[in-house]
């Protein structure tokens, strides 16, 4: 009847974390193949999903790791493609407010997916709100370092042909995308991110569009924000 | 790479992602209210930089030269279509992906 507060938590997080569950394990998987691949073993690969935790950079990474060595390259290269976490952070600076020591790991397991549950997704009666933020980070983590210890370990023992394998990235992306689109207020904001994004990359080239392109869109989102900004009761 | 270059590596990269996630967090503690500007952009930019991120995946194919783009455009239209018909992330993504790799290696080579 009373069961351990922890363990209604998890009941109630599992479910969110389904369509998370079956994403990572095949990203993960197809990371850990990647990266075996190139040649890099499987506990290099269990480190950087465990350490880092962020599939688009880690799949950027893979480069860097069979390249030259050059840390502050990576440092900024890494703060570049990751600076929409800084978004995610603005957005999630009410909901994980006043969570004690549990928000250090909230922040730190932030990533895509988790933050799009725990940005929409309320805990249920009875269900501690840091409880649920909590399992739902830690499930989707373990699912992405699971999924990526298995490729691995796959990637050794089988050779796959790997070519065009990397579009998993553009399709995970896509179907974000395509998800968000269902939802009508944010169709302006995510037009104002590709359109923004396209100029870049036609003015600036491939290798040098992201900061205008960031730039850019803040801009955009500055001068649009009379029309955009919703009006939420107190 | 030594092992120890590895790691440094390694670390620099976490070191950088761990930072972008919690500069936010800093800049704005709590018992301070972040400013109406900031709290704004927390409700667009989300939408955003999904399209910045479809954008950058993309941003090496080119439209002069063959195939054109054309696997990269069946690719994202087939996901995006299955994911408006189905709204299954896996299936989205695995036959988006399967498709994509099937034309890369058997179709436009």
């Amino acid at each position: 009847m009373d069961a351990h507060p922890q363990k209604r938590a998890l009941a109630a997080a599992f479910p969110h974390t389904v369509p998370i569950m079956t994403g990572f394990l095949f990203l993960g998987f197809a990371y850990g193949v990647v990266m075996s691949a190139k040649g890099i073993g499987p506990g290099w690969t269990i480190l950087m999903s465990a350490l880092v935790f962020a599939g688009s950079m880690q799949y950027v990474a893979v480069t860097l790791l069979t390249g030259a060595f050059e840390p502050l390259r990576a440092f900024f290269l890494t703060l570049m493609v990751n600076a929409r976490h800084l978004f995610y952070g603005i957005a999630m600076l009410e909901k994980y407010r006043g969570l004690g020591w549990r928000k250090i790991y909230l922040v730190f397991g932030l990533c895509d997916e988790t933050f799009s549950v725990n940005c929409s997704a309320e805990p249920p009666e009875g269900v501690e709100r840091g409880d649920f933020y909590f399992w739902v980070t830690l499930l989707d983590h373990l699912y992405w370092v699971a999924g990526s210890a298995l490729g691995a370990a796959a990637g050794v023992m089988i050779r796959f042909d790997i070519k065009g394998l990397d579009f998993v990235l553009t399709a995970l992306f896509v179907v974000i995308f395509t998800g968000q689109w269902r939802q009508r207020p944010g169709r302006a904001p995510a037009l104002v991110g590709v359109g923004c994004s396209v100029l870049a990359l036609c003015l600036w080239g491939a290798d040098g569009f992201l900061l205008p392109a960031m730039g850019m869109i803040l801009l955009a989102l500055t001068f649009l924000r009379p029309r955009l900004e919703r009006r939420e009761g107190p | 790479m030594s092992f120890w270059q590895g790691l440094v590596m390694a670390g620099a990269i976490a070191a950088a992602t761990i930072l972008t996630r919690f500069l936010p967090f800093w800049l704005f503690p709590e018992g301070k209210k972040a400013p109406a500007y900031v709290a704004y952009l927390g409700q667009v930019l989300p939408y955003a930089v999904i399209g910045l991120l479809v954008v950058y995946c993309l941003k090496s194919v080119s439209f002069s030269a063959f195939p054109f783009g054309l696997p990269e455009a069946i690719g994202v239209a087939v996901t995006a279509l299955l994911h408006w018909w189905k709204n299954n992330m896996l299936l989205s993504i695995g036959a988006g992906t399967l498709c994509y790799m099937l034309l890369v290696q058997f179709v436009f080579c």
